[in-house]
């Protein structure tokens, strides 16, 4: 069945190999455009029946022109590590590797 | 707000976030070297499409008693207003998904459907658990999706992953 992915992590789903993309930079969390901007994303599902289309080939990427509509500077943000969270993360690491080794153990827990 | 920034590396950034968790193996991303590729069997204009999504149902029903989640559909008439999306990773200090048209286009291809581009839209949506195993999403839930789509009668999707 032919498919379109609309998607803003590029680089996650370049390395996976799709039939077509059509590559929204926003952050994470809203591919099909910003919150409650009903005109960029009628713009942005345009664009991606538009690329369901016209792709020749796999791994076709089209980056959509629709910008993020903010000065917040959202790129570092996401995942980012912070030296003076190194202590607090790998803290949080033992803890979640615990609780994944007693859901094993003990399957019905939640 | 430069239009020419690079792309977040999200492998990157994913990889050294797990590496300072402590976790000693780095994930291994799903990647294939071949990658089907189908054209439109008929005009758009009559192709009915299909969307699928990450995000779950508002009360979690497609998870099991042991807590294993699977492939779930909703209608698309009427739109739901709010699908569970807290337990997929997106960037939760940035931006907010208070709006499931902004990861969730119903309405959208709706229109498009109504103006005649398309052929149609397909009566339910589809939700795809994200999964560590790539396993379970190739062998269990992508089939799963796939007859699902074609049980529509879509000719065609639209994957819209959070």
């Amino acid at each position: 069945m032919p498919t379109v992915i609309i998607g803003s992590a590029l680089d996650i789903v370049e390395h996976c190999g799709v039939p077509r993309l059509l590559f929204t930079d926003f952050p994470l969390g809203n591919p099909c455009g910003p919150p409650w901007r009903r005109d960029l994303q009628r713009s942005i599902v345009a664009q991606a029946i538009s690329l369901l289309v016209s792709a020749e080939r796999p791994r076709t990427t089209v980056r959509s022109p629709v910008e993020w509509p903010s000065d917040d500077p959202w790129r570092p943000r996401y995942g980012r590590v912070q030296p003076q969270e190194l202590e607090r993360l790998k803290a949080l690491g033992e803890e979640r590797r615990k609780r994944q080794q007693d859901a094993k153990v003990t399957p019905s827990r939640s | 707000m430069a239009p020419t920034e690079p792309p977040v590396r999200y492998i990157e950034r994913t990889r050294d976030y797990y590496r300072a968790l402590g976790y000693q193996h780095d994930y291994v991303w799903a990647h294939f070297d071949d990658v089907p590729f189908v054209r439109l069997a008929a005009p758009l204009a009559s192709t009915r499409i299909g969307l699928v999504t990450t995000a779950s149902p508002p009360g979690l029903e497609n998870r099991d008693a042991r807590g294993v989640r699977h492939v779930w559909s909703g209608a698309v008439a009427p739109p739901p207003t709010k699908l569970f999306t807290d337990n997929v990773a997106w960037d939760k200090e940035s931006t907010h998904t208070d709006d499931r048209a902004s990861y969730l286009p119903i309405e959208m291809v709706a229109e498009l459907a109504g103006q005649g581009v398309i052929g149609g839209l397909a009566p339910r949506f589809h939700g795809v658990p994200t999964e560590y195993s790539h396993r379970k999403t190739l062998e269990q839930d992508a089939p799963q999706i796939l007859a699902r789509l074609r049980d529509d009668g879509s000719q065609a999707a639209i994957l819209c992953p959070l």
